[in-house]
């Protein structure tokens, strides 16, 4: 619950967009973001709400952390890279 | 399993040699200090998940107790709260939560159990999927909603978009910075500087915490939740005690500005007026929790459903549960390790208390690194 998750706008219909995390594509609700979100930018994800549009010079390096930190996990048992996942399937409910 | 052969070798995960000057500096400046121990505590189940995984506490400087507050919003959620949404399940009531909520115990069982005796529970990713289950059926839904600014202004938005009329809230939202005042006052724990978590102040913004640095005269240091990003947080709240010179810093600008997200506080202060309750083990937290403000009556639980705690409290509580230290550690009073059932009787697929149930709970992070993550400091504190 602490964390969000970034991900890329594909399409913007009214307050929902679709957006791509690493693959996955999810509706995301845009009533919070403060600032116009449009096709192309970057958004931090909570529980299916964009609280923050990226800025574009922001970006790589976010994306990067995000990266690294999914690639050096140690499998399933750290819960740090778990937590990032469950947000990117939107699935909270697979732990032990 | 173990992450114990974790430390400096670690943190070439980004930058090695950052990673050893920052450690140098932190070393030095808590030196200047010239206290023992200094004691600084982060709130965010996300920092703690950094610092044990990459075993940073083995090499933080002796001296220097990183303490893990109430940062976790499952485990503050308090035992009446969760005997609430319970107490809905048994009187017929679909519930549904955040899967992080579900094996959080309450005095009697946790929604996991009231689910397993044929209950109506169901997760949800988001609090859109409960409006979605409830738009599904006639029957009436509540959303168990829990956790800090950054779930409750996803609450407030869903609330402010007209939801179905048999849709219902059970907020058990808190309010992070109260408790920072609450902690910063306790006598045991004596903390000299706060490192506040990025994503829950990319809500608030840093200048929330300007005041509460003017009260307690205690910088507050605002941190992203990389390894190298907690190190240069530390060595900064370090530098800012050493020069006896409270203020706030914010580290964290990719994400976090003075305001922050204003039209975010616009709805979650339209929604939710602050009052006081408890914290799970903590204190009465004077404007901590967060409950729908009159104008909302229609959609919350608590006014529209007659919740029957007194039926549920006839049950005998869980004796196991009157153990557990759970609000000693988010209080920075104990650690996990102090505790007599942890990794013995409470361990994550069958936990005790609230702390091991989330993977954000301090004890669930510790027994998942080794069940005794390098320590550092931390136990002197903890142990007194």
């Amino acid at each position: 619950m602490c964390l969000g998750v970034p991900g890329k706008v594909i399409e913007v219909d009214g307050l929902i967009a679709t957006v791509d995390f690493w693959g996955v594509r999810k509706q995301i609700h845009l009533e919070v973001v403060d600032e116009p979100v449009r096709p192309g930018d970057y958004i931090l994800n909570h529980v299916g709400y964009a609280i923050r549009r990226i800025p574009n010079e922001e970006i790589d390096a976010t994306l990067a952390l995000y990266e690294e930190l999914l690639a050096h996990a140690r499998a399933e048992d750290d819960l740090m890279a778990a937590d990032i996942r469950s947000e990117i399937q939107g699935a909270r409910d697979d732990r032990t | 399993m173990t992450a114990r052969d974790a430390g400096v070798s670690e943190l070439k995960f980004r930058d090695p040699a950052r990673a050893r000057a920052l450690l140098e500096t932190l070393a030095r400046v808590v030196d200047e200090i010239g206290r023992d121990p200094v004691s600084v505590m982060h709130v965010c189940g996300s920092h703690e998940q950094a610092i044990a995984r990459f075993g940073l506490r083995a090499s933080l400087p002796r001296r220097l107790n990183v303490i893990m507050g109430p940062g976790c919003p499952v485990c503050i959620t308090d035992v009446p709260e969760v005997d609430e949404g319970v107490a809905l399940v048994h009187q017929g009531v679909r519930v549904a939560t955040y899967g992080d909520m579900l094996k959080v115990p309450g005095s009697v069982m946790s929604l996991a159990d009231a689910h397993a005796e044929g209950g109506k529970v169901d997760v949800v990713y988001s609090i859109a999927q409960a409006i979605d289950l409830a738009r599904a059926s006639d029957e009436p839904v509540v959303f168990f909603a829990t956790g800090f600014e950054t779930t409750a202004v996803a609450t407030a938005a869903a609330i402010l978009q007209d939801p179905p009329a048999n849709f219902f809230v059970l907020s058990a939202h808190k309010y992070i910075p109260p408790v920072m005042e609450i902690v910063a006052e306790m006598p045991d724990t004596r903390v000299e500087g706060f490192l506040a978590a990025g994503h829950a102040a990319t809500i608030t913004g840093w200048g929330v915490f300007e005041a509460f640095v003017e009260r307690h005269g205690i910088p507050v240091v605002v941190a992203g939740f990389e390894p190298l990003d907690i190190l240069a947080g530390l060595v900064k709240l370090a530098e800012l005690i050493r020069e006896g010179r409270p203020s706030v810093v914010n580290m964290f600008p990719r994400c976090v500005t003075r305001q922050g997200n204003l039209r975010a506080q616009q709805q979650l202060w339209r929604v939710f007026r602050p009052i006081g309750g408890r914290w799970r083990g903590i204190a009465h937290v004077p404007n901590g929790n967060l409950r729908l403000r009159n104008e909302w009556a229609h959609l919350d639980a608590r006014r529209q459903f007659d919740i029957d705690l007194h039926r549920l409290w006839e049950q005998a509580p869980a004796p196991l549960v009157q153990e557990c230290i759970c609000g000693d550690i988010m209080a920075g009073i104990k650690s996990p390790t102090d505790c007599t059932l942890f990794g013995r009787e409470c361990v994550p697929h069958s936990p005790v208390g609230a702390c091991m149930v989330s993977s954000e709970g301090t004890c669930k992070i510790w027994h998942q690194y080794g069940g005794h993550p390098d320590l550092g400091g931390y136990r002197a504190v903890c142990a007194r």
